[in-house]
């Protein structure tokens, strides 16, 4: 088997055997984050925790993106899905990318795909939320 | 008029459109020049210069001082994305009300005709050859299309489909209604980059940009200008009738930032920050939500015009399907929004904005908007918002003589 990456860090494939999203939660209020922190923009504590996001969630917004910058494949769904109080930025993917097909308050599941594979052989994991 | 008042004194904006033949240190020229004859004043009268253009040259204020008169006072460039106007606009404000000065000059230019997508990029981003992790989500290649969209269009439209899911009825219908509104204000501003009519049918079978915005949904790239002479109250008394009678009072001058929500770094919160400049301009104005004549508010797109009645106050707390279909924001409702043509026709040369807007507001104050003038105008509410995100709010009054 190749080797793999996630697209981004906070997706973790290796620790279970369903793969999840991580968050960085801080540990005085308690809000969540993706990506580096220096402080907590809500309450600028420095302490966080990685905490697992739940996923499941339902489609609070969303997009259906028609035009985009050069070298980005459309048409695609962009959204942000409410995965029981953590909001996620993601993608909708296995769904037909149509407005009869993408609903507010959809429920939808995390999912991976193959972003592609590297000159080494890498295979780069990605993320994006589907229909349950 | 109260000697701590601030008045807007002369006040410009270019045409919108295309100005293939001008550079953005003409379309600069043109507008302060016309803003400092309309206020009847030159540059040896101004005190201090603040100027916006986010896409041009570095230095922009001391390069436009180069052409319209060098006289060796303080110079602010000012970048606040799309609040960049209103932002310069205030700095002006700002140090007038610090004492630093009596009266100020504001300017913002943008060549933006033919910019294409704003927010995504220009240039194709393609994958490395070996995945490396970088930058603060540790992604090994572009995110933009695979975890959502960078593009404006895009976000604006979530911004509005999430005002939708938390109270329903803001349907692509609605959408493109509240655009057909804008395109069929436009009709009456001859400054405006496009001024034609659309149909519902049009609008809705433009090309689609990022669902629900079609084309026609979104802010105009287009070529502009537009400057402000601001003026203390103290030193206005002692100028002409004509300029006093002319002078618009700045009853509230606002900028906010994003305060922390609770997923405001996954979706821009474009809500609080408005809603917040709102209150505070409200109350530093002394006037109720009800009283404006009319509302220039940033309809980036048409998703955005939507939230913005809800977030300025223009209605009660999730009643902005129920405010637009009462036919209240067009220009003979109770509460004219966007009688320019808004950002959807008027355009969006991004650092004039928040100074066109303004001078929107103030051609009505003054009485001299002639075909699309809002008899009787008398208060005014100018609105920008620049992602990252910024807010700009301006209460105009006009003077009571």
């Amino acid at each position: 088997m190749s080797e793999r990456i996630t697209l981004v860090d906070y997706l973790t494939l290796d620790d279970a055997d369903e793969p999840h999203l991580v968050a960085n939660e801080c540990g005085t209020c308690g809000a969540r984050y993706f990506g580096r922190r220096n402080a907590c923009a809500s309450c600028f504590g420095t302490d966080f925790a990685k905490v697992t996001v739940p996923s499941e969630g339902v489609v609070r917004s969303f997009t259906i993106v028609a035009q985009a910058a050069p070298g980005v494949p459309v048409p695609f769904v962009a959204a942000v899905v409410d995965c029981d109080g953590t909001r996620v930025r993601s993608n909708l993917i296995n769904v037909d990318p149509d407005p009869e097909h993408v609903v507010l308050g959809m429920k939808v599941r995390l999912a991976t795909y193959l972003v592609g594979t590297d000159a080494s052989g890498t295979d780069a994991i990605g993320f994006g939320f589907e229909p349950m | 008029m109260a000697s701590d008042d601030v008045w807007i004194l002369g006040i410009r904006m270019t045409k919108f459109g295309k100005h293939p033949d001008k550079d953005s240190l003409d379309l600069g020229a043109e507008a302060a020049m016309a803003a400092l004859a309309d206020g009847g004043v030159t540059m040896r009268d101004m005190g201090v210069l603040a100027a916006g253009n986010l896409l041009g040259v570095s230095g922009y204020g001391q390069q436009l001082q180069k052409q319209i008169g060098q006289t060796g006072i303080p110079v602010y460039n000012v970048a606040n994305a799309c609040a960049t106007g209103a932002t310069a606009l205030r700095t002006a404000i700002m140090a007038i009300k610090a004492g630093e000065c009596d009266m100020g000059l504001a300017v913002g230019v943008e060549k933006l005709a033919g910019a294409g997508l704003l927010g995504a990029g220009g240039q194709a981003k393609k994958d490395a050859d070996t995945w490396e992790r970088s930058g603060r989500m540790g992604a090994v290649a572009p995110v933009d299309g695979r975890i959502g969209t960078d593009g404006m269009p895009g976000v604006f439209a979530q911004v509005g489909m999430e005002y939708g899911h938390k109270y329903g009825g803001a349907t692509f219908e609605l959408f493109a209604r509240i655009s057909e509104k804008n395109h069929a204000h436009s009709t009456l501003n001859p400054l405006a980059t496009y001024t034609k009519r659309m149909s519902l049918d049009q609008i809705m079978n433009d090309v689609m940009i990022a669902y629900p915005n079609t084309r026609s949904m979104c802010s105009a790239n287009c070529d502009g200008a537009a400057a402000a002479v601001v003026v203390s109250g103290e030193k206005l008394k002692t100028l002409g009738p004509d300029q006093r009678r002319r002078a618009v009072k700045v009853s509230a001058s606002v900028l906010t930032s994003d305060p922390w929500q609770d997923g405001c770094q996954v979706l821009p919160d474009v809500n609080t920050l408005t809603r917040n400049a709102a209150t505070q301009a409200y109350e530093a104005a002394g006037v109720s939500p009800s009283d404006r004549d009319l509302v220039e508010l940033h309809d980036c797109f048409a998703t955005a015009e939507l939230v913005h009645y809800d977030n300025l106050q223009l209605c009660a707390p999730g009643e902005a399907v129920p405010f637009f279909e009462s036919g209240a924001p067009w220009r003979d409702g109770s509460t004219p929004v966007n009688v320019s043509g808004g950002l959807e026709s008027k355009g969006h040369p991004i650092s004039a904005t928040g100074i066109a807007n303004i001078w929107e507001v103030c051609h009505h104050l003054r009485g001299e908007a002639g075909d699309r003038q809002i008899e009787g105008a008398t208060v005014g509410l100018a609105h920008v918002i620049g992602l990252g995100s910024a807010c700009g709010v301006h209460i105009l009054e006009r003077a009571a003589a």
